[in-house]
């Protein structure tokens, strides 16, 4: 799950990592209002969940309170690689000396978490880390023992010279790791973490991922979650426990297991259609569960044949195809409906699947080619005027 | 031979009184499995389809001298069954929950390593070696007896590949899914090195995904280490390349773990990547008769083979495998 920036900075205030003032408001009142209360320059920040909002014209500078305005009536209501920017954040803007990057992510390969830190910070960190990889220092923390004070000190070392700075930018790092665990994070970063006239480090952007994973034990967290800047499909599809991702095709597909769905894909691809979408309905199934699937799908218009491919292991067949009978009751779904089930429970699911005279087909090619065909004959008679 | 699980594997499975723990205990007692015994705390004395329930894995263990634990309990409590299994004293876990925090997981597997306690997953479907022994979730149904390993980090695409060998009439020695989480237990690599030790398995079926580069580090060591012919497939040709970690996550892969990426690892070190799983038949049946062709003389005689006074080559595909006598300990 994402956070946005605002979110960040206040889990990093309350562990003690120094971040400038600053407040999130929706409308242009607001944001004037925040300005004046804190009479000086401000940053005007756009909170999406995509990266390279700067370049995107989503973050800018005020030097007055009447700049405040026209830049918040810009950025308020835009639109950033596709998602609406409903939320502003106003924040003290500060004087910039240097700019590092600090970052921890999970590292499957080394099975720990890493602490990564480079001296040349700023929005080109990726360029920086491509091109000139000796630049960024990593750390494997051992999970089990945590991070060490003289090892967040090491790696400040690689930031600054100066002591009191590395002294201030091992905190930083040591707190950053505490917040990485605390909030169940996949990843936790600043960028840039900067450095004042006055000698102060400050963190002035905040990103934090959360493994989803952990959002059972994390309430305080998951109630972060706002819903407004993600897609509603893919809101409904969480509610109902399924993983769904909204694609540009026509052909909507319903498969258990996410390598299964992504194979599946694949192979509508492979034989020339389109997916409409990625939909994987998860483990230990439900009728409710695809009933929840097919409502999300026949919404998108685009939607011209619906391809349902289950290979039952903890997953039961029988109540897969009670969920799509309990569907066709229901939703009276008028696209054509192409099935494949088979593994646990499969012939149960048969019998069930006669009620509503669909027939399993016999292998995974052959039901992807059949929602082919008669996703572009619908496709074929809908364009025709009659 | 198989690998990890034979006849001799003695298993319990942990949450045995909830949905999919009941259901699957009898499942694997179908198959033949040995399940001895089941863990609930609180149920212990009960009997669930004729398997006595415990109230903890030590009592467990004391009682039935099981050497496997199988998890199906939920996310939340997972990480304590695998913590409890393994102070128990079990040499083999897997878990079959989904929803693991991974951060947990680096704990676990860290603590696991020191204890020398092998985990398959989390978010595992398990495995199955052919007609021995089946622990996990994998139908039964799909699986037959034959020459080829198969390794995956998925569930269902692992039933689907299976499957398609089985149609086309080529059996299997042991099918796993290492489990399709960030921080797993066992990886693609360490399974490589049991297929190219077991003498039943000629060839290896490899089922990645998008995501990280252990297929890309699998490419590596078999490109190094492995006589045995491997087919790949990889899931996630056409997915949208969507789910970005911030810079980090772009920093620590170095821009790889796209599809196209790990098809050209794999390619680049002689392995074939099928476009669809029942391509993975095709591919396999070329590989195997290769060998053939290629290997008339003795096939490498690794050390345990000569001492049993066997080789590799000698027990054909078709040939039914005559009772080992070996009595390797896991």
């Amino acid at each position: 799950m994402k956070i946005h920036e605002y979110q960040a900075k206040e889990i990093f205030a309350a562990a003690g990592i120094p971040v400038p003032r600053g407040e999130a408001v929706c409308n242009v009142a607001e944001a004037v209002a925040v300005a004046e209360s804190y009479g000086r320059p401000v940053m005007i920040k756009a909170q999406v969940h995509v990266g390279g909002r700067g370049k995107a014209g989503g973050v800018q500078y005020a030097e007055n309170v009447e700049a405040v305005r026209v830049w918040a009536q810009k950025i308020l209501g835009m639109e950033i690689k596709g998602l609406r920017v409903n939320k502003v954040l106003i924040t003290e803007a500060a004087d910039i000396v240097s700019e590092t990057y600090v970052g921890i992510i999970i590292d499957r390969a080394t099975k720990a978490p890493v602490i990564m830190v480079s001296a040349a910070g700023g929005v080109d960190i990726e360029e920086v880390a491509a091109r000139t990889p000796e630049k960024i220092h990593k750390l494997a923390v051992d999970p089990s023992v945590g991070l060490k004070m003289y090892q967040a000190r090491d790696l400040a070392f690689r930031l600054y010279r100066d002591i009191k700075q590395v002294r201030q930018a091992a905190d930083i790092i040591m707190k950053l790791y505490e917040v990485y665990w605390k909030v169940d994070a996949s990843l936790a970063e600043i960028n840039p973490m900067i450095t004042t006239p006055d000698s102060k480090v400050v963190a002035i952007d905040a990103k934090i991922n959360i493994d989803d994973n952990g959002l059972f034990r994390q309430k305080e967290i998951a109630a972060l979650r706002d819903l407004d800047a993600e897609d509603p499909a893919e809101v409904d599809a969480r509610e109902g426990d399924l993983s769904f991702v909204n694609l540009s095709g026509n052909i909507g597909c319903i498969v258990n297991g996410a390598g299964l769905a992504m194979a599946t894909m694949d192979l509508v691809k492979h034989y020339g259609g389109d997916p409409a979408n990625f939909l994987d309905i998860g483990g230990s199934s439900n009728p409710q569960k695809v009933l929840t699937a097919m409502r999300i799908i026949l919404r998108n218009p685009n939607v011209r044949a619906i391809l349902i491919n289950i290979f039952g292991g903890i997953t039961r067949c029988d109540d897969v195809a009670t969920g799509i009978v309990m569907a066709y009751e229901e939703l009276g779904p008028e696209v054509p409906i192409v099935v494949r089930l088979t593994g646990t429970n499969e012939a149960q699911a048969i019998k069930i699947l006669k009620k509503v005279n669909l027939e399993s087909a016999e292998t995974l090619d052959s039901v992807v080619k059949k929602a082919i065909e008669l996703a572009d004959q619908d496709s074929a008679s809908a364009g025709r005027i009659t | 031979m198989s690998i990890l699980i034979d006849k001799r594997t003695r298993v319990i499975v942990q949450g045995i009184t909830g949905r999919d723990g009941s259901f699957h205990a009898r499942q694997m007692k179908d198959y033949g499995t040995e399940v001895v015994g089941g863990v609930t705390p609180g149920k212990g004395g009960t009997k669930v389809h004729g398997i006595p329930v415990f109230n903890s894995m030590t009592e467990a263990i004391e009682k039935t001298r099981a050497n496997t634990s199988v998890i199906y309990v939920p996310p939340a409590f997972a990480v304590d069954a695998i913590y409890e299994a393994a102070d128990a004293g079990v040499s083999l876990i897997v878990c079959i929950t989904e929803g693991v925090p991974a951060n947990e997981m680096l704990k676990v597997y860290d603590y696991l390593k020191k204890k020398g306690v092998r985990l398959i997953g989390p978010n595992s479907p398990g495995l199955i070696s052919t007609e021995k022994s089946k622990v996990g979730i994998m139908p039964g149904s799909v699986v037959r007896k034959g020459p080829v390993g198969v390794v995956s980090r998925s569930g269902t695409l692992t039933y689907e590949a299976i499957w398609a060998l089985t149609c086309a009439g080529i059996g299997q020695t042991t099918c796993l899914g290492i489990g399709g989480d960030q921080i797993i237990g066992t990886s693609f690599i360490d399974i490589l090195e049991m297929f190219e030790a077991d003498k039943a398995t000629k060839a290896v079926v490899m089922i990645g995904e998008i995501g990280g580069t252990d297929e890309e580090e699998a490419a590596k060591f078999i490109k190094r280490k492995m006589t045995k012919p491997v087919v790949g497939f990889i899931a996630g040709r056409m997915a949208p390349p969507g789910k970005r970690m911030g810079h980090a996550g772009a920093i620590i892969s170095g821009g790889s773990g796209t599809a196209a990426d790990k098809i050209k690892a794999l390619n680049s070190a002689g392995i074939p990547v099928a476009a669809s799983p029942t391509e993975i038949p095709e591919l396999i049946r070329g590989k195997l008769a290769k060998r053939k062709a290629v290997a008339p003389k003795k096939t490498r005689v690794s050390s345990r083979a000569k001492a049993t006074g066997k080789t590799a080559s000698k027990t054909g595909p078709k040939a039914k495998v005559k009772k080992s006598t070996s009595r390797k300990k896991r």
